[in-house]
């Protein structure tokens, strides 16, 4: 019952014209990020959320979730038609999507893309209602000492998963932790790493690293050469974009296990959609009667895929909406506008925030709805998109990522800041150096030490406060999870699941 | 023989170490653990001291370790990216002085006339609509103020 007056509340509040409207503007603007490759959804939510601080943040927060979630529908538009994926989780949909639009099959690739996106995201959506609210009552038994070690074993887990090389991973975390420590320490006063700087007093903004890692890393990256690609045709009518009764029947697995896969890998944080996409397509092949069709253009090769990264959204905010703790590069970036917005993501964030919580699950329903429309008929449309030159999309990116960061502080000084951590995110690409790891030590850093100093002001200066059942529990998991890649067996795994994402 | 001092993380693991151990000595200076529990030098101690030792892991891991066969880094593509950043520095620098409008208009014709090699007929356009819709989007529809410098 406290489910549905939940829900019931939730569209009241996403039905009301307002919040309708970011729903559509979030969505539209989600898949054409999604359509377009090189540009992500993190990089555009970063460089966006700081035009969101004048509007209404329940409004404000169905957007931003609706280009995450529409990221992932758009994104199976260009991995079918250009072969290259528009969104990172998109990569898998390129093996078969693409066989199947050689073969003049585009149409139904399309199709099924959207449908499967549609049934996985949904079920992702009802997942997250069910899954959340437990789960926060469950961690309201959570202290310092606790989330302490719930951060870590967070971290932990990015670190394992975002690159090739567990060192470089582990020191651009320390990189993030570095930069959270910058400014006034706010249980002493005393002034860290500020190079006796006014502007640096109150540490560096979040948005500016996002924007500066994200945005113009990525322009730089793209800017190193002109590669324009073949788009295949989208075939005209919306009739020839719907899959077959026989392809509906053959990708009823496959919309099982893209939802399964897809949620329950969204909650681990750092396994992220592209892991949950591959997961998710390395079990349709496994169980499939004729995994030999496989990579040239079997349907279930794309239903499977696109299923788990949509799903993966719902499974993602739960720990982001009910621990506080984000998984993934864009789910940090959601965490840092609610905090900016003066929320509290963690346990009492239901709570207390009815309005916002329900609000979004609701939008999230409407959403899904909206982008099976948009990614059906519309889907030729989105496709044009693909023939806008980059050099034309690039002086935007760059003049939306300078107005973002002024419009937060007006201060020249934070867009050489800018300047100087685009040049940083474009070298970390060049090095091999994740940067999730770096943007979430830069998110929870500064929780992470207040939890820290809180647990040992609690016993003392006793660090066996930290071996309480919880603590103790997961801080040897996240031990295991920085040890296991020591032994080559483990490792070899590990980096198998790393290149594929790469 | 020293092949290892052309590779990347040679030198970013050598800069990193240097960050760590100026971490390790600024954090030396605050106060590690006070009455009241841990003080703020206590967390950049842990962390510098950790970013020292596994950046000195990977020097000498790339200093021991053959390299692998791989794609070695373009010159070019290098010198685009970073002829790219220059400008929009520099962009930012001209802000001070013309404004947003002038530099932005200035940093969409260099990317688009110089970058991408397209024509006037393409690259003034682009430079002028450019800050225009900038200019009707934020400051006038969103009053998002664009940044000013001494003359605009």
């Amino acid at each position: 019952m406290e489910l549905l007056a939940g829900l019931l509340h939730g569209f009241q509040v996403a039905l009301t014209p307002a919040a309708l409207m970011m729903c559509v503007v979030g969505v539209v603007l989600g898949t054409v990020i999604g359509v377009l490759p090189g540009l992500g959804p993190s990089a555009t939510i970063a460089m966006l959320l700081p035009l969101t601080f004048k509007l209404e943040p329940t409004g404000a927060m169905i957007m931003l979730a609706g280009i995450y979630y529409g990221a992932k529908y758009g994104g199976s538009t260009t991995s079918i038609l250009l072969n290259v994926p528009g969104e990172s989780s998109s990569v898998v949909t390129c093996i078969d999507g693409y066989q199947m639009a050689r073969k003049g099959r585009a149409g139904p690739a399309l199709g099924m893309a959207a449908i499967a996106s549609f049934i996985a995201g949904t079920f992702g959506v009802v997942a997250l209602m069910l899954v959340a609210p437990p789960l926060a009552r469950l961690s309201l038994a959570f202290s310092a000492p606790e989330y302490f070690a719930l951060m870590v074993l967070g971290l932990a887990m990015v670190v394992l998963l975002a690159g090739e090389s567990l060192t470089k991973a582990l020191l651009a975390m320390f990189v993030g932790l570095w930069i959270a420590t910058m400014g006034t320490d706010l249980f002493s006063a005393t002034s860290r790493f500020t190079f006796g700087q006014a502007e640096l007093l109150g540490g560096i903004d979040f948005i500016i690293v996002a924007i500066g890692v994200f945005a113009l890393g990525e322009v730089l990256g793209a800017l190193e050469g002109e590669k324009p690609a073949e788009v295949l045709p989208v075939p005209k009518g919306w009739r020839n974009l719907m899959p077959t009764w026989d392809d509906m029947k053959r990708c009823r697995f496959a919309f099982v296990n893209g939802s399964l896969v897809g949620f329950f890998i969204g909650i681990l944080p750092g396994a992220g959609s592209t892991i949950a996409s591959f997961m998710s397509y390395g079990i349709e092949k496994g169980f499939s009667k004729h995994p030999e069709e496989f990579g040239h253009g079997a349907i279930e090769g794309v239903a499977a895929p696109e299923g788990a990264n949509n799903a993966e959204t719902g499974g993602a905010l739960v720990p982001l909406l009910t621990l506080g703790i984000p998984g993934s590069n864009t789910t940090a970036i959601l965490l840092a506008a609610l905090v900016l917005w003066g929320f509290k993501p963690g346990p009492l964030f239901i709570q207390d925030s009815p309005e916002l919580f329900w609000g979004l699950v609701a939008s999230m329903y409407i959403g899904n709805v909206l982008l099976l429309i948009l990614n059906l008929p519309l889907v030729a449309v989105f496709a044009q998109l693909l023939r806008i030159p980059g050099y034309m999309m690039y002086p935007l990116v760059l003049g939306v990522s300078i107005v973002g960061v002024y419009s937060v502080s007006s201060s020249m000084f934070h867009l050489y800041l800018l300047a100087g951590f685009g040049l940083l995110g474009y070298v970390m690409r060049k090095l091999d150096y994740p940067s999730a790891p770096l943007v979430l030590g830069l998110v929870l850093g500064d929780s992470m030490e207040k939890a820290l100093r809180q647990s040992l002001m609690m016993s003392g200066g006793e660090i066996s406060i930290l071996f309480r059942p919880i603590p103790s529990v997961l801080l040897a998991f996240a031990a295991l999870l920085l040890v296991v890649p020591l032994f080559k067996k483990f490792n070899a795994v590990r980096v198998q699941v790393i290149d594929k994402e790469a | 023989m020293y092949g290892f001092v052309r590779r990347g993380d040679f030198w970013s693991g050598l800069a990193l170490a240097g960050l760590g151990a100026y971490i390790l000595s600024e954090a030396s200076r605050w106060t590690y653990m006070g009455e009241d529990g841990p003080g703020p030098g206590f967390f950049p101690m842990w962390y510098g001291g950790a970013m020292v030792a596994l950046s000195l892991l990977l020097v000498a891991g790339t200093a021991l370790k053959q390299a692998r066969p791989g794609k070695a880094p373009s010159i070019p593509e290098l010198r685009r990216a970073l002829t790219c950043w220059v400008a929009f520095a520099a962009c930012i620098a001209l802000m001070k002085v013309v404004g947003f409008m002038v530099a932005f208009a200035l940093l969409s014709w260099f990317i688009v006339a110089v970058m991408a090699r397209q024509p006037q007929k393409v690259a003034l356009p682009v430079a002028i609509v450019g800050p225009v819709i900038f200019y009707l989007l934020f400051d006038l529809a969103l009053d998002v103020q664009l940044p000013t410098g001494l003359w605009f």
